[in-house]
């Protein structure tokens, strides 16, 4: 809460003359520069190593054990090979998908549940701190998501059917915004993510604090809100669209290194 | 003899390893795309699933992932957008280019957020340059900024100026009939915005005093 009004104050002393377009980019990344040793980021991250090690759910037990990808246990460089495909559950799973069917083998929390649950409430928050923390833990890393098996290149694939999908009264797709360098929405500049740069710079971005709301945003949390832009249905939490979007995204951005959690507007 | 039939099967089999190196048959994105769209997305609110079932505009443009369209195919997607165009009922093409502002700032409506009924923005100020005052603007498309003018609309009513107003109203209602992969929403024909709300946002292009052209 704190954070949050700081970063209101912040922003609305940012310049909105006449070189505006600029200087509130600018502002804002100033704003990031001075922030940089003290993202509020960081309470979430402390707070998701906490909840990594602590006891918890019906089975109390911790997600030491948790395999994202390099084995169980190892979190270091997990977050830069996700989403991947993962024999135990014949799935490619994203960040927050794993740690869901971590937390049900695991803990005994039921995955069905978490992900109808609200972002922001319940076990959705207990996520928002894992996925900061986990994420930070390979901060400064290149992403090198696997596609060795079948699933992931399929996932890539259908993931690039789903970007280019327009739909809804709108006829917007993920394309209509991030399928071409230097484009903005009002202020806001659009990573192309069909490549890098902007492919590693946006997928590396989230999670993300965002300064607007004051909230620690998962990427399924950031696609849920592109999808409600786009005038879409609603994505299912962790649903295979959202992860094999995140396929397409991560393998676009390949040696894109990962800035999460970033701060964000 | 032998040799050369081993070799041929050699090559046969790489061949068919490289195939299955360079991922899924396009069959199988096909398939594996809908099964995913059918278990991934539910209704929410206003946000009904039939807005994932593209119509033939829509089905090409996603399928042209980007790259231009076969010209054949992109003149007919363009006929069959501009046959949807209905003009004002009543004639009358321009209305009140303040309003018309209020409109262009407005990016609400239609997400899966918004109340039924509630009148939907044009957005339009999230990809174009409009008025000279407003700096927060997008990019995606052009700037619309002395749009009237440099057209050379000094009365939007005279002969002179039919054209231009008859395009307008058109590209409004449904930007597909003239650019069969345009990004921009068919305000017209897909109910984003109603007659009343078009002409103020005809006003704001085409009337001289608008700022759009008085600036």
């Amino acid at each position: 809460m704190k954070w949050s009004l700081w970063g209101l104050v912040l922003l609305g002393a940012l310049p909105m003359a006449a070189t505006a377009q600029k200087s509130t980019a600018e502002g804002i990344a100033e704003y990031r520069a001075m922030l940089a040793d003290g993202n509020p980021a960081e309470l979430f991250e402390a707070r998701g190593e906490d909840l990594w090690k602590q006891a918890r759910g019906p089975k109390k037990a911790s997600l030491q054990a948790c395999d994202l990808g390099k084995g169980p246990g190892v979190v270091k460089g997990a977050f830069v090979e996700l989403p991947r495909f993962f024999p135990d559950t014949q799935r490619v799973q994203d960040l927050e998908s794993r740690l869901l069917t971590c937390m049900e083998t695991l803990q005994g929390i039921s995955a069905a549940e978490t992900a109808k649950t609200p972002f922001g409430q319940g076990e959705q928050k207990t996520l928002e701190g894992l996925v900061a923390w986990i994420s930070a833990e390979s901060r400064d890393m290149r992403f090198n998501l696997p596609q060795s098996h079948p699933q992931e290149k399929l996932a890539y694939e259908v993931g690039k059917r789903l970007f280019y999908l327009r739909g809804g009264p709108y006829d917007f797709a993920c394309a209509s915004c991030h399928g071409e360098d230097g484009k903005r929405v009002r202020l806001q500049d659009l990573p192309n993510l069909t490549k890098n740069p902007g492919a590693g710079n946006g997928f590396g971005a989230w999670p993300a604090y965002r300064v607007s709301s004051g909230e620690l945003w998962s990427m399924q949390r950031r696609l849920n809100d592109c999808y409600r832009q786009q005038r879409f249905p609603y994505p299912g939490f962790a649903s295979d669209a959202t992860i094999a979007l995140g396929v397409y995204m991560g393998v676009n951005g390949k040696d894109g290194a990962s800035i999460a959690p970033a701060l964000k507007r | 003899m032998m040799t050369t039939k081993r070799q041929a099967g050699l090559l046969a089999f790489s061949a068919l390893l490289a195939g299955c190196a360079a991922g899924p048959s396009t069959r199988q994105v096909d398939e594996a795309t809908q099964q995913v769209l059918k278990s991934s997305f539910r209704e929410q609110g206003i946000a009904r699933l039939d807005r994932l079932a593209p119509d033939a505009s829509n089905q090409a443009c996603s399928e042209a992932q980007g790259r231009p369209l076969d010209e054949k195919l992109a003149k007919s997607i363009e006929a069959e957008n501009l046959a949807t165009v209905k003009m004002p009922g009543d004639g009358k093409f321009i209305g009140d280019w303040r309003e018309g502002e209020k409109i262009a700032q407005n990016g609400r409506g239609m997400t899966w957020s918004d109340k039924p009924g509630e009148a939907n923005g044009g957005s339009c100020y999230n990809c174009h340059q409009i008025s000279k005052a407003e700096l927060s603007f997008g990019s995606i498309g052009p700037s619309l900024y002395n749009y009237g003018k440099l057209r050379g609309v000094s009365d939007p009513a005279s002969p002179d100026s039919k054209p231009i107003v008859d395009y307008t109203w058109g590209k409004l209602w449904n930007a597909k009939a003239y650019n069969a992969c345009s990004d921009m929403p068919r305000f017209g024909h897909a109910g984003i915005l109603n007659e009343a709300q078009l002409r103020d946002l005809m006003a704001l292009l085409l009337d001289p005093k608008s700022p759009v052209n008085s600036q």
